[in-house]
């Protein structure tokens, strides 16, 4: 099979090519048709520009601090509006990015046409998700116009309920909002993945993305409603002082570590599957292999969602959980690193003896592979007790989940973006711009964060506006690397804008992929499918893609 | 082979305006669904998983409670005798017995009877609003007693319980100054969870008005039952929660007088 020689972007003759003339972008006209669809493309392209606009936020808060950070002394901000700056900056990464990002966007746009769906189960309630995306993105843009807030993302008790005089309920009430978009996207996929796969696709044949995204539907619908539980109490503590939280009128704020990290844990896997099956998607194509060792891989992301609910307690090993507790969870969070490891393992193996090509997307998925291997690393080291007491609230940590989520989430996203740009826009990107932009991050984020692991194992500790002078170097460096990455992140907003105009058009299937979204034109029909579509192959499946195309080729010539 | 995937073919505008009149035709059938069937599970299944986030909200408080019953055993003691067992069993009830009218609601839309679902719906709803009643009588005797948490919350009745006129003896056991602190707690997960609760019964009053509504057009009548099926779902979950509180708050730890 490795002998077929093949062009992987198999662009259509320039001077016939045109976007197809119906299709879901121009299917109707006007801002309201956009406001009150029901299609799931269009609720995703609404997703993704809302989604970049936060992005963009946060990213100029994370600006703010490493500003701030370039020098030892406090000199740009005094230390209470630092605080609200890397509030602000968690806040609208973790819930208005993070969570969102590949679920709503790229996992809305897909999942209903890779099981050979017309639309979501829920189209509705699709849409009602989106809105309260917003409505919750105001609540916390409106917590940060009147004047921030500084607990930090984990709204951490009993400093959130007494200590602090900021908008905290106007915040919590925002992520509130939002846990419930999340919670009716995860409910969503759920119900769609189980009853509206079309005749023959199996779950045995779903591609790996759906399956990712399936797994991190059952976190949203298990753990965002106790985080949701969690904000009205605390909302309520400080609004009312009922004192669930309170140790004066008999409550105890460990209570509130452990509703938050049941959440907050999974979270982080909320925030990493659906990237994870971008990555499957991307890797198998590039490598033209069917990924292998399929059902783990497949079940590895189930066992990371299951596992992930027993682990929360490795976020309380110095708040006084019990020694014998804090053993088991620290066994329990080691367990958790397998099912992850069995994906890296497939992966590198799909890899080996694979023809691989290293179209931009690939760069990304590479860049995905080398630094979530590192998080998830130096998360082992976190998992082991001892080594958690000297680290924890050094930036040791704030190292490690950035490795982990912006390194990545942030590159699988990219992958995505790319990989399915042509299908989504019927356009492609600029192909060596896009290249330096994949290869500027990688190099921007190395800089970024290496040093911060450095600093933390130094005794650097996290949320300080300033340090001491011998940890200036270090920071600087820092600095200088973020400054590099936001140009890496600045780059793709700019030429997939212009490619929406300019850009080359892309036929239906420029990777010669097998997924049943890379089989309908670009970009889609709103219906999707003219005909509901008969699946006969497993994900995947090169040969049975060459043979389609060879009788094509055949019948039509 | 080349028919695997028919979405390739070549298709026209005329081919894709017919499909979607064909699907218009059917009454109540949204155009993405492949049949009737399939629509009718996934509504159920996506109201089952939608359950299943209600329990894990509740669930944060239910945590809360079994860990603070553990902890403040004496202080939940004593409060939950402060409940009244009389109106916590004719809540108890009621609202079994407007499940069970939901339960025949069901069953009359299934069966097509128009008249007999409204009057079902109607009688639904009377009990879940006679709920509301004695929980508010309940909730109004709290307040006169200065037992909702926050700040006029009043602990000295449990530091120095009154005296039975009959027997002459304490009411109560007394507590602690600190541990009669921790009755609080025990009021606050008491009006956290039947707020909660009480919410949710809100919630659903609001939708019966607007089934029975619906039910009145003739909606429901003709083979076209989700909504009723999956709003009865909705008001089992709430009666089930229900059973729960009521043995939690009320009835374990309680002793007869002291
Ligand atoms: C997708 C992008 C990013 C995400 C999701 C993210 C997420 C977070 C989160 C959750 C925190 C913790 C805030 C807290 O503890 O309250 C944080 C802190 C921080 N982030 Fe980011 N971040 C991102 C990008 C960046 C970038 C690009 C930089 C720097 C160039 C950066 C620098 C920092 C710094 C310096 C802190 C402060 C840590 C502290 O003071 O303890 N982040 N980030
Ligand atoms: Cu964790």
């Amino acid at each position: 099979m490795s002998a077929t020689s093949y062009t992987i972007v198999n662009l259509p003759d320039q001077r016939t090519a045109t976007i197809p003339k119906r299709n879901y972008l121009n299917n109707e006209d006007g801002l309201l048709s956009w406001l009150f669809t029901g299609d799931h493309k269009r609720i995703a392209i609404l997703y993704l520009i809302s989604i970049t606009f936060f992005f963009f936020i946060g990213g100029a808060f994370a600006g703010l601090i490493r500003l701030e950070l370039l020098t030892p002394q406090p000199d740009l901000v005094a230390s209470d509006t630092y605080n609200k700056f890397f509030s602000m900056h968690g806040i609208v990464m973790i819930f208005l990015f993070l969570v969102p990002s590949v679920p709503a966007t790229l996992g809305n746009f897909l999942i209903p046409i890779m099981i050979g769906a017309k639309d979501l189960a829920f189209p509705k309630v699709n849409l009602l998700s989106w809105y309260l995306y917003w409505i919750g993105g105001l609540f916390t843009m409106a917590a940060l116009v009147l004047g921030g807030v500084d607990t930090g993302w984990t709204f951490t008790t009993p400093l959130s309920t007494h200590y602090l005089n900021t908008h905290v309920v106007t915040a919590a009430t925002g992520v509130f909002i939002i846990g419930f978009s999340s919670i009716f996207t995860g409910l969503n996929f759920i119900v769609t993945l189980h009853r509206m796969r079309a005749p023959g696709m199996t779950w045995f044949r779903l591609p790996l993305f759906c399956w990712s995204n399936y797994a991190a539907s059952i976190l949203m619908v298990l753990g965002t409603p106790v985080l949701a539980i969690t904000l009205v109490l605390v909302a309520l503590e400080r609004l009312v002082g009922i004192g669930v939280f309170d140790p004066t009128k008999g409550g105890d704020p460990l209570l509130f570590q452990h509703l938050f990290w049941f959440y907050s844990h999974p979270a982080v896997y909320i925030m990493i599957l659906p990237g994870m099956g971008v990555i499957s998607e991307v890797i198998s194509t590039f490598s033209r292999k069917r990924v292998f060792g399929y059902t783990a891989v497949a079940f590895s992301s189930v066992a990371i969602a299951l596992f992930g609910f027993f682990v929360w307690a490795h976020h309380m090993f110095i708040m006084g959980v019990s020694n014998y507790s804090a053993l088991v969870f620290s066994l329990l969070t080691m367990l958790v690193a397998v099912p992850s490891a069995i994906k890296i393992f497939n992966w590198a193996f799909t890899l080996q003896k694979g023809s691989i090509t290293f179209e931009t997307p690939m760069l990304y998925a590479f860049g995905f592979l080398g630094l979530f291997t590192i998080g998830g690393m130096t998360g082992v080291f976190l998992g082991a007790l001892g080594m958690d007491i000297h680290l924890t609230e050094t930036y040791f940590i704030v190292a490690h989940f950035h490795f982990v989520m912006v390194g990545g989430m942030l590159m699988a996203f990219l992958a995505g973006i790319h990989f399915w740009w042509p299908k989504m826009t019927g356009r492609m990107y600029p192909e060596s711009l896009s290249k330096l932009a994949a290869v500027t991050t990688f190099i921007g984020f190395n800089l970024t964060f290496l040093p911060q692991f450095i600093l933390g194992y130094l005794g650097m500790p996290r949320r300080y506006h300033a340090y001491p002078p011998e940890f200036q170097v270090l920071n600087v460096l820092s600095t200088a690397g973020a400054t590099v990455l936001g140009v890496g992140y600045m780059l793709p907003l700019l030429y997939l804008g212009w490619s929406l105009k300019y850009g080359a058009i892309a036929g239906n299937n420029p990777w010669q992929a097998t997924g049943l979204e890379w089989q309908i034109q670009s970009p889609p029909l709103t219906e999707n499918f003219i005909e509901t579509p008969v699946v006969d192959h497993e994900a995947y499946d090169y040969e049975w893609l060459e043979h389609k195309t060879a009788q094509e080729v055949t019948t039509v010539g | 082979m080349d028919n695997a995937i028919v979405a390739t073919r070549p298709h026209t505008h005329e081919t894709a305006v017919a499909a979607e009149h064909e699907h218009v035709a059917l009454p109540q059938h949204r155009h993405h669904f492949e049949t009737k069937e399939q629509q009718r599970e996934a509504a159920t299944f996506g109201m089952w998983l939608f359950l299943l986030t209600e329990i894990m909200f509740f669930g944060g408080l239910f945590f809360a409670y079994l860990l603070y019953r553990n902890w403040y055993h004496d202080a939940f003691v004593v409060s939950s005798n402060q409940l009244s067992i009389p109106l916590g069993a004719a809540n108890t009830a009621i609202l079994i017995s407007s499940g069970f009218f939901m339960a025949l609601a069901v069953w009359a839309a299934e069966v097509q009877k128009k008249s007999l679902l409204v009057i079902f719906l109607v009688l639904t709803t009377v009990f879940g609003v006679a709920f509301l009643g004695i929980k508010a009588v309940e909730y109004h005797e709290k307040w006169e007693k200065h037992h909702i948490p926050g700040n006029h919350f009043d602990v000295s009745e449990f530091i120095n319980p009154p005296v039975n006129p009959k027997t002459g003896k304490l009411t109560e056991k007394p507590l602690a100054p600190d541990m009669a602190q921790k009755t609080q707690v025990f009021f606050f997960l008491y009006f956290a969870m039947t707020g909660m609760h009480a919410f949710h019964m809100i919630l659903g009053i609001g939708l019966l008005f607007w089934l029975t509504w619906r039910a009145n057009r003739g909606e429901f009548s003709a083979g076209y039952v989700a909504p009723i099926e999956n709003f009865g779902l909705y008001w089992h979950f709430v009666d089930i929660v229900w059973l729960f509180l009521f043995p939690l708050l009320y009835l374990i730890n309680r002793h007869p007088g002291y």
